[in-house]
């Protein structure tokens, strides 16, 4: 049985009046990428935002290798490992692709550190490098969601928490993606991913989590998921 | 020979004065980028700054003497001083706010209950009169042709040329000035970066207050005299000038307090109507520079806010 990385408590949240999260409970086991589907509005952004501490839990647990870190604030959780990489990408349009995976190291207090990590998302991503001098917002969508998870790359995290990194992108570039997604979780970074692309997120994935108006519906191994009837019929187009 | 004295005489009035909106515009212009908050405290914040600047003087004065090593300490000090205050002010009375994700127009009302808790506490404390700041510093300088610059001018322009290089070198170099542009695009970004954003913007207001407090000091040296109120017309020239530079851009109110310094001492030599008409003559060229420019000089609709 290897370590549990990340470990949610019937969790519950608010996101402005709705209840959103109405008692999530999952794991995710070191090493392994877990993937949470489920359609627009199930929840699961806001899975993520209460991990991360962008949402305050109303009650339940988030535990990650287990310290509590329910009421930590955000600032503070990016430090201990664990980094959120958000839907829409959100890098920062105005400033340089530099400066944005700089501001990803903002916690690293080596400079030399900082500099080092930068280079290594270069060699990651040698697109990001030609660029490194452009504004974040002339990148293609691709290139941005490059940027975003090299931005979150910087601290070296333990887990990852990647939010519909397909979204709005062609299939080919969708592909590019998650073949990084699996190079940096075969080089020992878990991965919490949230998809509405089941179909790639299965693909990838060890284990998958359905999410429903806020509640987890279904879980399993994602070759038992992949063949689920409802699966098939509500996130595979079958 | 007259007409030319008096066009190079008032470029070097216009200078000085638009140094100092300048200073005063950047705080503006720095706190609206990162919060969106027009704070109209912060004129008072550089009158705070001339009083802080003229006790340390009276304090110093007697070791450090009143020339330029005890305008220097007191130019710091009150800095210091300042920013503190200005950090207290965005803890006790902004983030609060902020918090509660208060709108926009609370922010401000707050904003204008500090200025007049602030120039009420010094109207109090002052009696409400005018201090003389006394100095050493004479009227010595170099001759430009007919036109005499003093030292004091020379080292005023130079000290705010001096303050704003740092800054630039503050926002763009350094990984807290970095984190600054960032927060005006997105502060939730931010957070998932491990930027303590509460933090940050407590130093934005420690270096757009400081910058006030040293225009304050220096303007306390230049024209000798200070009074309470002294903070409220600066206040309202500054934002001016941040508006017209482009409201959130840092070059922006560099230029935008430069050309509202020379624009009014232009204003006082107008042929034929007098100089009483001069702010008549600022503000309708401004009009008429925002009618054609809405976004400020260096404003873009959808700009980077630092």
């Amino acid at each position: 049985m290897s370590e549990i990385a990340l470990v949610l408590n019937n969790l519950e949240a608010y996101y402005g009046k709705i209840h959103a999260l109405k008692g999530i409970s999952l794991e995710v086991p070191q090493g392994k990428i877990v993937t949470l589907l489920g359609s627009n509005g199930a929840g699961k952004s806001t899975t993520l935002k209460t991990i991360s501490g962008l949402v305050p839990a109303a009650s339940g647990t988030v535990e990650f290798y287990g310290r509590n870190i329910t009421k930590e604030k955000a600032h503070n959780i990016v430090a201990l490992g664990l980094i959120h990489v958000p839907e829409g990408r959100r890098i920062f349009k105005d400033l340089t692709v530099r400066e944005n995976l700089e501001l990803g190291g903002f916690t690293l207090k080596d400079e030399k550190l900082r500099r080092k990590r930068v280079e290594h998302v270069f060699e990651l991503f040698p697109r990001l490098r030609e660029r490194q001098k452009q504004s974040g917002g002339t990148l293609s969508g691709g290139e941005q969601q490059m940027l975003a998870i090299g931005r979150a790359m910087m601290t070296e995290p333990k887990v990852l928490l990647l939010d519909e990194p397909s979204m709005g992108l062609a299939p080919l570039i969708v592909q590019e993606i998650m073949r990084i997604i699996q190079q940096l979780n075969s080089e020992g970074t878990t991965v919490l991913l949230v998809e509405q692309n089941a179909k790639v997120a299965l693909k990838l994935a060890a284990y998958g989590y359905v999410l429903e108006t806020g509640q987890i519906v279904m879980n399993g191994d994602s070759s038992r998921l992949r063949q689920d009837e409802r699966i098939v019929k509500a996130y595979l187009g079958g | 020979m007259s007409l030319y004295y008096v066009i190079l005489q008032q470029l070097i009035n216009g200078l000085i004065l638009g140094s100092f909106y300048s200073l005063v515009a950047l705080g503006y212009s720095m706190v609206y980028g990162i919060i969106k908050l027009l704070n109209f405290a912060h004129g008072d914040l550089y009158m705070v700054g001339a009083f802080v600047g003229f006790g340390t003087l009276g304090l110093l004065g007697g070791i450090l003497g009143v020339g330029w090593l005890g305008i220097a300490a007191a130019l710091l000090i009150s800095m210091l001083a300042v920013g503190l205050l200005g950090m207290l002010v965005h803890r006790a009375a902004y983030q609060p706010l902020l918090n509660r994700r208060a709108p926009r127009m609370s922010l401000m009302i707050t904003a204008v209950g500090v200025s007049f808790t602030l120039f009420n506490t010094v109207m109090v404390m002052t009696n409400g009169e005018y201090e003389t700041v006394n100095t050493s510093l004479g009227y010595s300088g170099i001759s430009l042709g007919p036109v005499n610059v003093t030292y004091t001018q020379i080292v005023m322009v130079v000290a705010t040329a001096l303050l704003m290089l740092a800054l630039h070198w503050f926002i763009k170099r350094t990984m807290y000035g970095k984190a600054m542009r960032a927060i005006a695009l997105d502060p939730d970004a931010c957070r998932l970066m491990g930027i303590n954003v509460t933090k940050t913007i407590g130093l934005t207001f420690f270096v757009g207050s400081s910058l006030a407090a040293a225009a304050g000091v220096m303007a306390g040296v230049y024209y000798g005299s200070i009074q309470f109120f002294m903070g409220f017309i600066i206040g309202l020239k500054a934002f001016t000038a941040a508006v017209i530079g482009g409201i959130g851009s840092i070059p922006g109110a560099m230029l935008g307090g430069l050309i509202l310094g020379l624009l009014e001492t232009a204003g006082t030599q107008l042929p034929f109507i007098g100089s009483a008409w001069k702010d008549v003559f600022t503000f309708g060229i401004l009009i008429l520079l925002l009618v054609f420019k809405p976004t400020g000089i260096l404003g873009k609709s959808e700009i980077e806010r630092m």
